[in-house]
């Protein structure tokens, strides 16, 4: 955009209406800290402050420690199942993509059409006939079971976005190599893989955050909550009400946020980058 | 590049593509994702759209009978049916549509040079890091009636609503978890016309300026049929990604008060999973689809005109 010498209100009206945006994007945000750090006798203050007047660690405190530490064993489960899905969906991801990339045919109009049209149904849909499948195999209520789901969930997006970086490698390299008589397999790990590499980071983490924020497929295939995952745990939470529970519940929330929120600031640029690119390629 | 093209001798039995992958090679490197798809996404789908038509039921050893299009039927007769798609159409059409006006405004602003955007730029992208499960507890904490700042900041402003429960209120409850949504949908959406306001060429703007068109001539004029393509793009995606939604209401209102936020995916939850009624919940997702995929005929179809 060009800077024509604009008139000072229209300037102040844009501040006017930034400043609109950041209380509307932010406040809540504030409001979830803020709480977490109120005592209970603050909590249930009829005329609350948007500052804590007696700041206190407690709601953390027992957030983490309630009920024999459930919250940490939580924790534990939802790394566990993250990192696995994020690392076996980057694996048969990347071979995938590459071919995507590189050929251009019936098996690449089918691969991009199936991430298409995999956005489009109600999860209802394949979740009933996943859940008698997995029923079958005994896979209901375990690890495995849920990291094979979110495995095939996630794969079209993290597809989609090692297929952009691949495309965006020139195949001369690969030309050589070939010429040269390498494999396959060996042009894919000492070639593609080197250069693809930031890429590949990105993918996985991104895959990390889907599997650690995901909720529904969680609550359909987990029972015990000894396997239960953290947003699992948090929406059986907000069913205790009682305004009391909201610190330790605002506190919990918020460190089942920090993992993913911290990879988040970590990849955004790259993510948006990585995108924006891919788009405006088409 | 282009150099010497006659050098390079054309390999037999390679693709067409540069780097020379063999048929073979391909559907090797493909199987490990391919294997998994089929087995756990294609053929459950398929299996899925099969179910509807059946009366098939939670149960361990209930047998399953085929019975045509009744779950169909009555779910026409279903009132609850016929109300969660109601309200799903209006949920996903408000979502979409008030966020991406929302958005569009943001990401408008985040191109002009003011202080403070970066910190915009940042909070906006903050919703896609969080799980929907945290984004509906941290609403939850807004709303409160009594311990929520909403109502405290009507008190001090005021204005009028503040003893309101939001999320408990027969005429609040939808209005509040569209709010919600749009907060939750931002990311993406000013991601995406950000991308595209930024492939816009300056030419287009000095060369309007110098003819003395005005600003909102310009946003008219240049701005917006040049971001068609990304507008229409990103309102479909978060069209049937608002009408496929579950966690964020779930946490907020578990479809309450009395159905008021039931949408389609809680509905057709409940009936599987709560009632067990796994065929009339599947015939529910085909439904689904089927409501998606007339209202993207109508919305493609409506724009593709506007263009001819």
């Amino acid at each position: 955009m060009i800077v024509t010498a604009r008139p000072k209100r229209t300037k102040s009206f844009q501040y006017v209406v930034l400043f609109g945006y950041l209380v509307f994007l932010g406040f809540p945000l504030l409001w979830m800290l803020s709480m977490s750090f109120k005592g209970p006798r603050e909590l249930v203050e009829l005329y609350p402050s948007f500052i804590p007047e007696d700041f206190t660690f407690e709601n953390y405190r027992t957030a983490l420690t309630e009920d024999d530490h459930q919250l940490v064993r939580n924790g534990i489960n939802s790394l566990k199942v993250a990192v696995v899905t994020a690392l076996l969906t980057t694996m048969i991801g990347l071979p995938a993509a590459y071919v995507l990339a590189r050929r251009r045919g019936v098996i690449t109009r089918l691969g991009l059409g199936w991430i298409l049209i995999s956005q489009m149904f109600p999860l209802i849909l394949i979740i009933i006939p996943l859940f008698l499948l997995l029923r079958d195999l005994k896979l209901t209520n375990s690890h495995i079971g849920l990291v094979l789901v979110y495995v095939v969930w996630a794969l079209p997006f993290i597809l989609f976005m090692l297929y952009t970086y691949v495309r965006a490698i020139p195949p001369d390299l690969e030309e050589a190599a070939t010429v040269d008589g390498a494999t396959r397999f060996q042009i894919l790990i000492g070639i593609i893989a080197p250069l693809l590499l930031p890429g590949i980071v990105v993918t996985t983490l991104f895959a990390f955050i889907t599997a650690w924020n995901e909720f529904f497929f969680a609550l359909v295939i987990l029972e015990s909550p000894d396997l239960t995952t953290l947003p699992l745990r948090l929406a059986q939470y907000v069913g205790i009400e009682g305004v009391v529970r909201f610190g330790p519940l605002a506190a919990a929330a918020l460190l089942a946020t920090v993992p993913s929120l911290l990879l988040f600031v970590f990849i955004q640029r790259w993510l948006t980058g990585g995108l924006l690119s891919g788009a405006v390629k088409g | 590049m282009s150099t010497v093209p006659e050098v390079r001798l054309p390999r037999r039995g390679r693709s067409r593509a540069g780097s020379g992958l063999s048929g073979r090679e391909a559907m090797l490197l493909l199987i490990p994702a391919l294997l998994p798809v089929v087995i756990l996404s294609v053929l459950p789908l398929v299996r899925g759209i099969y179910l509807g038509f059946t009366d098939s039921r939670a149960g361990l050893g209930v047998p399953t009978n085929f019975i045509g299009l009744d779950n169909f039927r009555a779910l026409l007769e279903d009132d609850l049916f016929v109300n969660s798609f109601k309200i799903g159409l209006i949920w996903s059409v408000s979502v979409t549509a008030i966020g991406f006006v929302f958005a569009l405004g943001l990401a408008l602003l985040l191109t002009q040079n003011l202080r403070g955007r970066w910190l915009a730029r940042s909070l906006a992208l903050v919703p896609w890091a969080m799980p929907a499960v945290v984004v509906g507890i941290m609403w939850k904490l807004v709303f409160q009636p009594q311990a929520g700042i909403l109502n405290e900041t009507l008190r001090r402003g005021q204005l009028p609503g503040e003893t309101t429960d939001w999320l408990s209120s027969f005429s609040w409850a939808l209005p509040a978890v569209i709010l919600v949504g749009v907060w939750a949908g931002m990311p993406q959406t000013t991601v995406a016309l950000l991308a595209g306001l930024q492939s816009i060429q300056d030419e287009l703007h000095e060369a309007a300026a110098v003819d003395g068109a005005s600003t909102w001539q310009r946003f008219r004029t240049i701005t917006l049929p040049q971001l068609r393509p990304v507008i229409i793009a990103i309102t479909t995606l978060d069209f049937i990604w608002n009408f496929n939604s579950f966690g964020l209401v779930y946490v907020l209102t578990e479809g309450g008060p009395a159905g008021k936020t039931q949408l389609p995916m809680l509905f057709a939850y409940s009936q599987a999973f709560e009632y067990g009624e796994f065929g009339y919940a599947s015939a529910l997702g085909s439904a689904m689809v089927v409501v998606i995929a007339v209202v993207l005929v109508f919305y493609l179809w409506g724009r593709l005109k506007e263009t001819t």
